[in-house]
């Protein structure tokens, strides 16, 4: 059985980046997008973990900061919601459009 | 003075007989009828000749004042409450006392009225006798008697009003006592309507009366019409006449409103006796002879009471020479006659006009009550045509109806010459002969009544008998108490005269004095008359006695001739006779037998019974067409401005909604809207849009580097 190469990181990252943008582009559930980020940003971490292998460590400490992000990204994110839930009482996201005009 | 203070009693004793019989009447057996009804106007009479007799002692104090009761005032006080505005910007009180006045003029009025009533009312008791509705018709001639009276009595022209528009409305009933009768009905109405058109010209003359004297108490007026602060012919007054006069002719029978007259013979023949010629009738003579102090300050209503008198005088006179029913030869005749009163009373002669009503209400009313003696003889029958002979069947009714004749037909010493004699005189001598026109119209009158009336006693009680033979088994001589009236009647008419005997055949005139304080010119009208006057005083100066006889041998003439070419023209009347004036001139007598077609003419004119077609003749069919000019020139010229108008506002609300809104103002935002869009896409307000918009862009930047 061959060697698993860095390329296989790349594509299974790269399948995952996809599987991420598609979500957020194609569901209205805000929950749903936020997830589809963090498919996005763990795809990233992938990336960046695969090429540490080459480069050094300076990849993984990156993506111990995306982790840390991704976290504040995700609270913050599901603070917004919550309070755009008690105006609206919708979690879709082509219903927020008050600054459409 | 105790019969004179209560003068306001008189109308009430039968007023008293007319609420009994409307109450309680259906119940009563005839002879309480007749001793209520009767009872009533008996009374009625006697007070009055007490009240009569103690006015002449008053006068003797008082010359020439009248004697005047206040009961109480009905409507307004003396000094304010109801105010209205004069015509000079003044205000005043109005108001309407029920208030009595007794003068020469009413009493005399009182006297006749009473005393004609009086008989009329026994009359009745025997020619109603087998009537059906006997109370009702003793109740409408008590009310009738107190509407009477009242209008005799009043002291104001409210007061006279209330009494006219009762007699109209008792002629109203009386009229049509035969209510089963659609003849009878329809002359009711007829009498009713046409006599609203006078009273709306009686109104209309009492409204300015009010409004141009502040009063309409007849002494109030007649101090102010003497006391020279109105010209002599001044207009508001000439109009004010002129539409009293209007009133006149409705109730007195007159040219043009004489036509309800003749018609009203369909009532019972004693209410025609009473009412359609000797008492009623003669309101619109005594309303005028009242009115006379502001008739002399308006000279051109006197012309046209002078000119319409006389008119009415030969017109009607004319129609009475042909026709057949015997009461209507008499109902023409009083129409004739109450023309010469109005004669009289616009040449100046009052009291020669009231003289005549007098004399005439004597004559007129036995004349009637003797044809319906007649008719009783002849069950019915009124046509002339079919009687004949009856002379020595009911003497009496013959012998007094002669009487009559002779009185009416102006024979000397009969009371009809007296009096007619004087009008003709009158209208001869006023004006300096402006009048001998008319004196003209009255003398060719008194012919025609002379031979009209002999046509009338020959047709009926000489010539040959007409009638079937089962009328003429029935006739007989009428009760005792219809010839007893018929009796006494035929006294006044030979002897009503005599109080009126003028100077040239040696009397003194004592009706005209009696009258004299009532007809009093003042100084300046009689000045006003002067001219004229002077040159007739001038002319007759030589001859007026002489002048007087003349004219009087000339009316004996014209009577006798009138009846002797009666006699001529119909002793030998047998069935199937013909009438000389149709032989010797068959359109003229057409003319005269149709009515000369004035009957037609109204009806044409005004019911708007006529039609040519669906077209409506006449009045009525004006006010049609004005209906229909309204509805639809009027009406749809409106609709077309409204149709245009609105057609207008479509067009206008198109332009605004297409062209302003549409194009102008929409136009530029829809196009703005197109120019905008492809910025607009920019800012979709669709989060995920923008995120595929970042993708996009990504890749392109990518693919960009990446195959540079």
């Amino acid at each position: 059985m061959a060697p698993i190469t860095t390329v296989h990181y790349l594509v299974v990252a790269a399948a995952l980046f996809i599987l991420g943008v598609i979500g957020v582009l194609t569901r209205r559930n805000v929950v749903i997008v936020l997830m589809s980020i963090e498919l996005i940003l763990n795809a990233v971490n992938l990336n960046l973990v695969a090429f540490s292998r080459i480069w050094g460590l300076h990849g993984q400490v990156f993506a111990i900061f995306v982790i840390t992000d991704a976290a504040a990204e995700a609270a913050v994110g599901l603070g917004i919601l919550i309070a755009f839930f008690r105006n609206k009482e919708t979690v879709n996201v082509d219903e927020v459009d008050l600054l459409k005009w | 003075m105790l019969f004179l203070d209560h003068i306001w009693l008189i109308p009430l004793f039968p007023a008293f007989g007319a609420a009994v019989m409307f109450f309680f009447g259906r119940k009563l057996q005839k002879s309480t009828v007749n001793a209520v009804c009767v009872g009533a106007v008996v009374l009625a009479f006697l007070f009055t000749c007490c009240a009569f007799s103690q006015y002449l002692g008053y006068q003797h104090d008082n010359p020439g004042k009248p004697y005047q009761v206040n009961v109480y005032t009905w409507l307004g006080t003396d000094t304010g409450g109801m105010n209205f505005v004069k015509y000079d910007g003044t205000p005043a009180p109005f108001h309407a006392d029920v208030g009595f006045l007794l003068d020469p003029l009413s009493g005399i009025w009182l006297l006749f009225v009473t005393g004609v009533g009086m008989l009329i009312h026994i009359y009745s008791t025997g020619y109603m006798a087998h009537e059906g509705g006997y109370y009702r018709f003793f109740g409408y001639l008590n009310l009738f008697m107190f509407s009477m009276l009242t209008l005799i009595l009043a002291n104001n022209y409210v007061l006279m009003f209330v009494g006219w528009e009762g007699v109209g409305l008792c002629s109203y009933l009386l009229i049509g006592f035969y209510f089963h009768r659609h003849s009878a009905s329809t002359a009711a109405n007829k009498a009713f309507i046409v006599n609203r058109i006078g009273d709306a010209g009686f109104l209309l003359g009492m409204f300015t009366i009010a409004w141009y004297f502040g009063s309409l108490r007849f002494t109030d007026v007649n101090h102010l019409a003497h006391s020279g602060h109105f010209t002599i012919g001044d207009p508001v007054i000439t109009a004010a006449t002129l539409l009293l006069f209007v009133g006149a002719c409705g109730k007195s029978a007159q040219l043009p409103l004489y036509v309800w007259l003749p018609d009203a013979m369909e009532g019972p023949t004693p209410v025609s006796a009473l009412i359609h010629a000797a008492t009623m009738v003669t309101a619109g003579v005594y309303m005028v002879a009242r009115s006379n102090a502001l008739f002399v300050l308006a000279p051109a209503s006197m012309k046209t009471v002078a000119i319409v008198g006389a008119l009415t005088a030969i017109f009607a006179a004319s129609i009475g020479l042909v026709q057949n029913d015997i009461k209507r030869v008499l109902a023409y005749s009083t129409v004739s006659q109450l023309g010469y009163m109005f004669l009289a009373l616009g040449v100046g002669a009052f009291a020669a006009g009231v003289f005549h009503v007098f004399t005439h209400a004597f004559f007129k009313a036995l004349l009637f009550l003797g044809s319906g003696s007649v008719i009783h003889a002849m069950s019915g029958e009124q046509d002339m045509r079919n009687m004949g002979g009856l002379g020595h069947k009911i003497p009496i009714t013959f012998r007094t109806m002669a009487v009559a004749t002779l009185a009416i037909a102006g024979i000397p010493g009969f009371a009809g010459f007296f009096s007619k004699d004087e009008i003709l005189w009158q209208a001869w001598s006023s004006e300096g002969g402006a009048y001998r026109f008319l004196w003209l119209i009255g003398f060719a009158t008194a012919l025609m009544t002379a031979f009209y009336m002999g046509r009338l006693i020959v047709l009926t009680f000489f010539s040959r008998p007409r009638m079937s033979h089962e009328i003429e088994h029935h006739i007989h001589e009428s009760p005792k108490s219809m010839t007893m009236p018929l009796v006494i009647l035929a006294f006044f008419s030979i002897f009503a005269g005599w109080l009126g005997l003028p100077h040239s055949l040696g009397g003194s005139d004592r009706f005209a004095k009696f009258l004299e304080p009532v007809f009093a010119r003042e100084e300046r009208v009689l000045q006003a008359e002067e001219p004229t006057k002077l040159a007739a005083a001038e002319k007759e100066q030589e001859h007026t006695d002489s002048m007087e006889y003349m004219l009087m041998g000339l009316s004996i003439a014209a009577a006798f001739a009138g009846l002797g070419l009666a006699w001529k023209a119909y002793s030998h009347a047998d069935k199937g006779y013909t009438e000389p004036i149709a032989a010797a001139a068959p359109p003229l007598y057409g003319l005269l037998y149709n009515k000369y077609y004035v009957d037609e003419a109204y009806d044409y004119a005004f019911t708007g019974r006529r039609k040519v077609g669906d077209v409506r003749l006449g009045v009525m069919g004006l006010g049609e067409a004005s209906s229909w000019f309204d509805s639809h020139v009027i009406d749809g010229t409106v609709n077309a401005a409204g149709w245009m108008t609105r057609f207008a506002g479509t067009l206008s609300s198109w332009w605004d909604k297409w062209i302003i809104d549409g194009v102008l103002v929409n136009g530029p935002a829809v196009l703005s809207r197109i120019i905008s869009y492809p910025v607009r896409i920019l800012q979709w307000g669709l989060v995920q849009w923008y995120a595929l918009v970042m993708v996009f862009g990504l890749v392109g930047f990518v693919a960009y580097y990446a195959w540079r």
